[in-house]
């Protein structure tokens, strides 16, 4: 590819936590440089930039994403979610009180990455035991808690939910 | 004993020594509001990119960095003469480690590179992007040399020597004797021999590498923001080298992202950035990518050691004789040296066992490979796996149970203080009351016959044990004897505002273990108000007193005591102003939940609020010559003993399908005696972190070379960490002996899960292979290695 080709900006439109953002990037640049050094939301973090460790996952038109993979070019028109706006808004409120709860975060790196992680879980996997949370989470690379006391925390949510929705 | 640190009495007053109780800083991560240093921006910050050495090991016979000046964005770039003009090499030795060398090792490589991915040049650009486009246009000229990778061989005459000035490739050599070991030898009943290799590994810190470096020319002031685990060390060091004052250097550690040990180092590409921010007057900053973190930061654990064994018919051991050799890479690591690992394997070996006779041997050899150094649990994982398996192997040997080995060689307890065999004392241990409480928790005659039954079947479990030592609290006899300006004191002040908020400042650090929350835990119940009204400063060498940070289990054991002493200070100081305004003895007074109360009857006489309303704005109202400090410094440092010992046992149940030699993980037991326990659940997430990082290097974590010294796992997806699905649970019990060199009694317990889980995941598995006739002993035990062992690969 030629300089010339590289040097192309390109304009995109989008909602990033419920706020309206139009921003010219640099086609190379991925979502979660993008988010952190244009929008300067640093809750998501770059862990490995290869897709790996899961420390940049962000929602992406209500799916989880690996910021790290994505391409801000790609995202005219997109719904971008992050920790901040998932926090502002509360509605992972139990999820964070559970991590905190119960030592779920040690150095807090992963920490945003996992806990969306886990809302996917809370949202589309109702009936997961801790196996399945466990199996979940594998793509979310933890070096602190040896992952226990995430699964409990998780868990824990997983069942008050399922309580109040009784 | 103190009435403070009672933690049976958990109804008493602000009784939060001995509580779980949640970590006050955990709220802002679990909200994306903590601060990285990647998350920091100053104006007119620039970034930096290195150009790295793409060999081992080669001659730089030119930098031409033209193309690269004229590229957009691009502002400097840098060669190692250019940054040896303002920062000075260093040689990384302690002179106690007798007979130690290394060579000078510059901030950016002048004349040859020594390891695939060391700095050779710097590219400064106005974005990490565009200086990153840069280096790919800074043209390198090499030669290559021959590299030197087997450490077993890196002393032949025929190997090439990688440092000319030092005459070999040997950096320290080190030998231990107790007793007669060949005359017991021959005297034992079996003597068993075995060859393990740990594999060289890394701590994979989630954030890596971090700095961002300022240098105002106009106070002729750097500050420093860094992810590490010792400002105050780093202070001294980059004033050293940078040829400033320590009080010109300012070390700013804010939210620190993993560190277990990596992030306690100097890093020459850190200097350099630091060295680059004073040569331009700006912020500069460097953030390691995933690549350079795994081709630069440190590596550990890279020994191959032969160990013998001799026992008696009884099953009492009667020698142990170690043979041990680590390759470093080209440079010991500065400051504390790449001696320490091999010095600690020497140290540590036979640690929980009462014998005579011990002979152990370490030697440290240079190679052109990443440097290697401290890493969690130091040594630790070593010892303890030849150990625990060389006990294993001698159970085997004279048809013993190995439970009953352990129990009848473990140190008893009640027989403390004490000598080892290495010579390390021991003020207080439990190995017997820890074999006693893993042996209710995991049912091993249940456990046993479950075994059996399932073999019928040919399915094969294991159950592997290890007992060990961790090396806690150090003194100056670590690095301070040696010459390196590590501090082994830490101090903490504690003060109180106005309105009884009280604020306490630390000279230990925060990198996720909870350090913050035991602080605040200790100042809160010291002083006598609410958790929430205490906050916890650390990480900042402006402004918090002078102390060592966080690393070798020290920062509840040291920094702990010095916080609850100068909260006991504050609080007689505070019924002092007290005790004058309402005209009573200040003997006669208390503070709990932040009011001060009549100590006999727990009448509330006065909120802290008033008296620092007092103090503070009407002081004019108070008796002349009364004092009235409201803010208390205590340091400490520990004096009896040279380090804290404590002491546990793990247990692993697992089962390797033999004709796959996958391992699966069902469960995992540790039970551990790290004396005061200030938050039992900080302690247990301490243990089961510890242990899942001991498990990733016994089955998954390797660092692989290939011939040429070419690093083939630089990606998270090339190097294997342990994931969420393949960890089993972890149960965690506890055994109290506190220190008496402190009030708190608290020794530490970061190191523990990580020195006894590879050992116990070790014995495990070749306990299931046991009726194969055939073990494993090279980490990491991957199935190839296990279907090997199984004559099946």
């Amino acid at each position: 590819m030629s300089a010339a080709v590289i040097q192309h900006h390109v304009d995109i439109a989008l909602t990033v936590n419920g706020e309206s953002v139009s921003r010219r990037v640099a086609p190379r640049q991925h979502l979660i440089d993008f988010l952190r050094l244009d929008l300067g939301l640093t809750g998501s973090h770059a862990g490995c930039e290869h897709g790996v460790c899961g420390a940049c996952t962000v929602r992406l038109n209500g799916v989880i994403v690996r910021g790290c993979l994505v391409l801000a070019a790609q995202l005219d028109g997109a719904l971008v979610e992050t920790i901040e706006g998932l926090s502002d808004r509360g509605t992972i409120r139990d999820l964070q009180d559970a991590f905190v709860a119960h030592n779920a975060a040690q150095c807090g790196f992963c920490t945003p990455g996992m806990l969306l992680a886990a809302a996917d879980i809370l949202d589309h996997q109702h009936q997961a035991d801790r196996a399945a949370i466990r199996e979940h989470l594998s793509g979310n690379y933890c070096r602190c808690t040896g992952y226990q006391a995430i699964v409990d925390a998780v868990e824990t949510t997983l069942l008050a939910r399922k309580g109040a929705r009784a | 004993m103190n009435e403070l640190v009672r933690p049976s009495d958990l109804d008493r007053p602000n009784s939060y020594i001995g509580r779980s109780v949640p970590r006050p800083n955990a709220r802002k991560l679990v909200e994306g509001r903590a601060r990285y240093v990647d998350d920091v921006s100053l104006p007119r910050m620039v970034h930096v990119a290195f150009v790295r050495s793409p060999h081992a090991h080669a001659t730089i016979l030119s930098i031409d960095g033209a193309a690269a000046r004229a590229m957009p964005g691009v502002i400097k770039v840098l060669t190692g003469e250019n940054i040896s003009a303002i920062c000075d090499p260093w040689v990384a030795v302690l002179a106690h480690l007798k007979g130690m060398k290394s060579a000078p090792q510059h901030a950016i490589a002048i004349g040859k590179a020594c390891w695939q991915g060391e700095a050779v040049a710097a590219v400064v650009a106005t974005s990490r992007a565009l200086a990153e486009d840069a280096v790919g246009q800074v043209w390198v000229d090499y030669a290559t040399l021959p590299a030197v990778l087997d450490m077993e061989t890196a002393l032949d005459t025929a190997t090439p020597v990688i440092h000319a000035e030092l005459g070999d490739n040997l950096t320290f050599q080190r030998q231990h004797e107790k007793g007669d070991v060949e005359a017991a030898f021959k005297a034992s009943h079996t003597v068993v021999e075995a060859t393990f290799h740990t594999g060289r590994h890394t701590g994979v810190c989630l954030e890596p590498r971090s700095i961002l470096a300022d240098f105002n020319r106009a106070d002729n002031q750097l500050t420093v923001h860094h992810s590490t685990q010792a400002p105050h060390m780093m202070q001294a060091v980059l004033a050293k080298h940078l040829r400033l004052n320590e009080g010109d250097v300012r070390v700013i550690c804010g939210d620190v992202g993993g560190s277990f040990g990596i992030k306690v180092h100097v890093y020459p590409d850190e200097v350099a950035t630091c060295a680059i921010a004073k040569l331009l007057g700006r912020p500069v900053k460097f953030i390691a990518d995933r690549f350079e973190s795994m081709t630069t930061d440190i590596h550990a654990r890279d020994h191959r050691i032969t160990g013998r064994i001799g026992v008696d018919r009884d099953g009492a051991i009667t020698a142990i004789d170690i043979d041990d050799r680590t390759g470093i890479g080209p440079y010991s690591v500065y400051p504390r040296t790449s001696a320490i690992e091999g010095n600690q394997v020497v140290n540590l070996c036979g640690g929980p066992y009462d014998f005579a006779h011990y002979r152990a041997k370490t030697t440290v050899v240079l190679q052109n490979k990443t440097p290697t150094c401290q890493y969690r649990a130091v040594g630790h994982p070593i010892a303890c796996a030849v150990t625990e398996g060389l006990v294993d192997l001698a159970a085997e040997a004279i048809g013993m149970d190995p439970v009953a080995l352990r129990r009848r060689n473990l140190m008893k307890d009640g027989t403390y203080p004490r000598v080892s065999p290495a010579g390390m004392t021991f003020e207080g241990l439990s190995h017997e009351a820890c074999l006693d409480q893993l042996m209710a928790l995991i049912h091993y005659p249940e456990l046993r016959a479950e075994q059996a039954a399932l073999r019928q079947r040919g399915i094969y479990r294991g159950i592997g044990l290890a007992s060990f030592i961790e090396l806690t609290n150090p003194s100056p006899f670590m690095y301070g004897i040696g010459g390196a300006r590590i501090s082994a004191q830490d101090g903490c002040t504690v003060r109180m505002d106005p309105d009884g908020s009280v604020v306490a400042l630390s000279g230990v650090t925060e990198q996720g273990q909870g350090t913050e929350a035991i602080l605040a835990q200790i100042v809160a119940e010291g002083v006598g108000v609410s958790m929430s009204r205490v906050k916890v400063i650390t990480g900042d060498t402006q402004v918090t007193p002078y102390g060592g940070g966080t690393w070798a289990s020290r920062g509840a054991g040291i920094g702990g005591e010095a916080a609850l002493q100068a909260a006991l200070e504050l609080k007689r100081n505070i019924l002092v102003v007290a005790g004058a305004m309402l005209q009573a003895e200040p003997t006669a007074l208390d503070i709990t939940g932040g009011e001060v109360v009549d100590k006999a009857t727990g009448q509330v006489r006065m909120a802290l609020a008033e008296l620092g309303r007092i103090v503070y704005f009407r002081g004019d109202t108070l008796p002349k010559d009364l004092a009235r400090e409201l803010m208390v410094t205590r340091h400490f440092i520990t004096k009896d003993y040279p380090f804290s010992f404590t002491n546990g046992i793990q247990a692993s149940w697992l089962e390797v399908d033999t004709d796959t030699g996958m391992v699966k993980l069902l469960k995992h037991w540790c039970v551990e005696d790290c004396g005061r326990i200030i938050n039992p659940m900080l302690v247990d997430e301490q243990v089961r972190g510890g242990v899942v990082q001991g498990i990733g290097g016994a089955l998954y974590e390797h660092c692989i070379y290939d011939g040429e010294g070419q690093l083939t796992t630089t990606s998270l997806a090339d190097y294997m960490v342990p994931m969420a699905a393949e960890m089993p649970d972890i149960v965690v019990g506890h055994v109290e002996t506190p220190t008496r060199e402190s009030l708190l009694g608290a020794k530490g317990a970061g190191e523990a899960g990580t020195a006894g889980a590879p050992a116990a995941i070790m014995n495990a598995i070749n306990d299931a292979l046991r009726p194969f006739k055939t073990r494993v002993t090279a980490m990491p035990f991957t199935p190839m290695r296990i279907l090997e062992a199984l004559g099946k690969a």
